[in-house]
């Protein structure tokens, strides 16, 4: 065995920074969890759509949105002088065996006005199953100006075996949406919240 | 500059426990750092034979050998491997033998830690591959297939193989933290009397950066992949959009770990660079304090430039002309290191000994690697090139050329020191020479495939690929058989040669050539002091 002196006082003091460093980081890493949503509800980072007179602190569409976007706001006038189209798509998640398509596939509006539209989803198993839609807006930049006033993601959705029924959305574009943005798309993604995860192999083995 | 009493007296053998014993008990920080560097040559190995049967796999359009699935396996595995089995501990096994050496210290300051830090690699690497193992007999569906990134929602489902993925890469997280404290201690409070922090090794003054990067952004990963697995098995929804997370978010954390990441693998070589160009140019390191700036720069600049690697995620205008230009601001400390690499040798007299060949080879190939970066760095020119083989042509020379081509130049500057004997020069030149062109056969090919639009991680591509392809994958195989001649001429050179002097190189200029080749069981027993 080869004789190893015991760590000098001033070692310990330096290692004892540098795990303080360690842990700080590690914290850091956690810490990014709030920080991000609040800047991509600040931002419309990635598409996190605002919801209209939420509560502060309030979740909606399984996001918080409270407190940078809080009180209700004022009705908002029509701007008719220009239109945007807003297209509509949606995608089911791999382990749902529902069908969604949009029956408006796009729609050219002015900004201001309060639009409704609709998805028809069909479950196309034998048992009854719960999922919940989750939005997003492109461009990023839009999603802040996109506010859903009702809209079939904000609960969680029942259907028995073999249903069908037609989801209802309604949603203003704020005339504030930046002058540039003349196409903005809504896209819903459908997941099973049936306890079990699914994971890629249990997917493949259901089909 | 010196007064050292060189201490050349060996320790008779018998105070130590041979055989295997030897190596799982060592503290001797020679011992530790030849271990780092086998293991690293090792796993290079393994790796290369990974993405060689990738490459066997694109030869031609269509599928031939494998499913699609086991690809991705080994696409991902191989860059694992690459970067925490064989580049990371290389560097490691570098910074074990030679700053003891350089400043003046009798061995590193944390020796059990560093016996811990390197044999808790080994096991790391047993589980990145074992589920291929496991999946022979029938266990699980093989290892990860997600890439290296593990990019959430694929890596939250994923099979069992992203379970032993994450596990490794905190073990060797751990390992790397303990091996970064080790030499920030070491640096700190071993140094030689006389040994300012401004005179300090360019070597020391790249790995001081890089230890510190390492501890401020590893712990950031191992948050992620905790995140991922407790997302996998423990109800949270950390990454699931259905639970109101965000995929997006994982790519945030991953990258602010793995854009410095990059740096971590390069600085230790990018500290190398300047000993081995003065050597053979005769001539002072140009512009120490430049380059010592430029590491700190880099460093600091590093941490906050992430999202240039997914532009098209989707970001607000501001944030993308942010990262744009903090991304391009860091060629400029990069670009003065090019020039002082590139004045240290101007005028000098040279000679092109195989390291001086590694390194001005690694001058050339690099700079390729910062100029493709540029391209990519801009936000309208990545909408096209992202996720394409321009990437990949692009980070192959930053750490083929750059850290793998830097690490054989510390390899052949160093192994006569290391052994008392020379290598083989013959060998050595033909190894670089065909190194560096089926390197070339194997990456520029891939450059002109992602600029027609082929994208990266597939096995199986449009037709009109076929030729750019079939000629990298020629590259590929000249490539990986020529790195035996590399293990060979070590092997050779470890098992004896012509002996060598202290200062082995007629130029070389540092604490590290005052003493014996090879040195003493204990280094500096007595530290020298700087005037
Ligand atoms: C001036 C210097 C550099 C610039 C401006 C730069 C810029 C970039 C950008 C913008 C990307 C993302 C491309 C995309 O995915 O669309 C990228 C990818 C990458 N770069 Fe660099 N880079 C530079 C130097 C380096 C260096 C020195 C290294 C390594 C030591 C490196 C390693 C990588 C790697 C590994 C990736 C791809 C990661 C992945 O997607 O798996 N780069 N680089
Ligand atoms: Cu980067």
């Amino acid at each position: 065995m080869e004789h190893v002196q015991p760590t000098p006082a001033r070692h310990n003091r330096l290692i004892g920074k540098l795990l303080l460093m360690v842990a700080g980081a590690f914290v850091f890493a956690f810490a990014l969890v709030p920080l991000y949503d609040v800047l991509c509800a600040a931002t419309g980072f990635n598409g996190k759509t605002a919801g209209l007179g939420v509560g502060s602190g309030e979740i909606r569409d399984g996001f918080g949105v409270g407190g940078l976007q809080s009180a209700a706001a004022p009705a908002p006038k029509v701007d008719t002088g220009r239109t945007v189209r807003v297209e509509f798509t949606g995608t089911v998640m791999p382990g749902l065996p529902w069908d969604m398509r949009p029956l408006t596939i796009s729609l050219d509006i002015h900004p201001g006005e309060l639009q409704q539209v609709s998805y028809l989803v069909r479950n196309t198993s034998n048992r009854t199953i719960v999922g919940q839609a989750v939005p997003s807006v492109t461009p990023g930049q839009a999603a802040q100006h996109f506010e859903k006033i009702e809209c079939f993601c904000f609960s969680q959705q029942t259907l028995g075996p073999g249903e069908a029924r037609e989801m209802p959305l309604a949603f203003i574009v704020k005339p504030e949406v930046d002058r540039n943005i003349s196409h903005i798309t809504l896209s819903y993604a459908f997941f099973s919240i049936d306890g079990q995860r699914q994971t890629l192999t249990s997917s493949r083995e259901a089909r | 500059m010196i007064t050292a009493t060189t201490h050349a007296a060996e320790h008779p053998a018998e105070h130590y426990p041979g055989g295997l014993m030897r190596w799982l008990t060592t503290t001797n920080h020679k011992d530790i750092g030849t271990m780092y560097l086998t293991f690293s040559l090792i796993m290079f190995f393994v790796g290369g034979l990974m993405i060689l049967a990738v490459r066997a796999e694109l030869f031609q359009p269509g599928l031939q050998l494998m499913k699609p699935e086991f690809f991705n396996q080994l696409i991902g595995v191989h860059a694992l491997v690459m970067i925490f089995a064989a580049l990371m501990p290389a560097a490691t096994g570098f910074a074990n033998w030679m700053l003891p050496l350089m400043i003046g210290a009798p061995d590193m300051a944390l020796p059990r830690l560093n016996n811990w830090g390197f044999w808790l690699l080994p096991p790391a690497a047993i589980l990145l591959t074992l589920p291929f193992t496991l999946a022979l007999f029938g266990i699980g569906d093989g290892a990860l297939a997600t890439g290296w990134t593990f990019y959430a929602p694929l890596s939250v489902q994923g099979g069992m193989g992203v379970d032993f993925a994450i596990l490794a890469v905190h073990i060797l997280g751990i390992s790397s933290i303990m091996g970064s404290i080790n030499i920030i201690v070491t640096i700190f409070n071993m140094r030689a009397p006389g040994m300012t922090m401004m005179k300090l090794p360019l070597f020391a003054w790249g790995w001081l950066i890089t230890a510190f990067l390492l501890i401020a952004t590893l712990p950031v990963l191992a948050g992620a992949v905790t995140m991922l697995l407790t997302d996998r098995h423990f109800g949270t929804h950390f990454f699931d959009a259905a639970g109101g997370g965000d995929p997006i978010l994982f790519q945030h954390l991953f990258w602010f770990f793995g854009h410095p990441e990059v740096y971590i693998l390069l600085l230790p070589v990018w500290g190398l660079m300047p000993h081995v160009l003065s050597t053979f140019s005769r001539k002072p390191a140009y512009g120490y304090k430049a380059q010592v700036y430029s590491f700190i720069a880099i460093g600091l600049l590093s941490v906050v430039v992430w999202a240039h690697h997914f532009f098209t995620a989707g970001m607000p205008v501001p944030a993308l002309i942010y990262f744009m230009f903090s991304t391009m601001a860091i060629s400029l400390p990069l670009a003065v290191l090019f020039f002082c690499w590139i004045a240290t040798m101007w005028k000098g007299a040279m000679t092109f000994e195989t390291p001086m060949l590694f390194a001005v080879g690694f001058i050339v190939l690099f700079g390729i690697a910062g100029l493709t970066g540029l391209i990519l760095a801009d936000v309208a020119a990545d909408a096209q090139y992202h996720h394409s083989y321009f990437v990949v042509a692009h980070f192959h020379y930053a750490l083929f050329a750059g850290g793998i081509m830097g690490v054989m130049t510390g390899v052949y500057y160093w192994l006569p020191k290391w052994t008392g004997h020379m290598y083989s020069e013959k060998l050595g030149k033909l190894h670089f020479w065909l190194t560096v062109f089926s390197f070339n056969l194997t990456f520029i090919p891939q450059f002109f495939l992602g600029l027609a639009g082929m994208p990266r991680r597939i096995p199986d591509y449009a037709l009109q690929f076929a030729e750019f392809n079939a000629i990298s994958t020629l590259g590929a195989f000249v490539l990986g058989i020529s790195q035996l001649l590399f293990a060979w001429n070590i092997w050779c050179c470890v098992r004896g040669g012509p002996k060598v002097e202290s200062r082995v190189w007629e130029g070389a200029e540092g604490l590290e050539w005052e003493l014996s080749s090879p040195p003493p069981h204990h280094s500096w027993e007595i530290q020298p002091v700087i005037k």
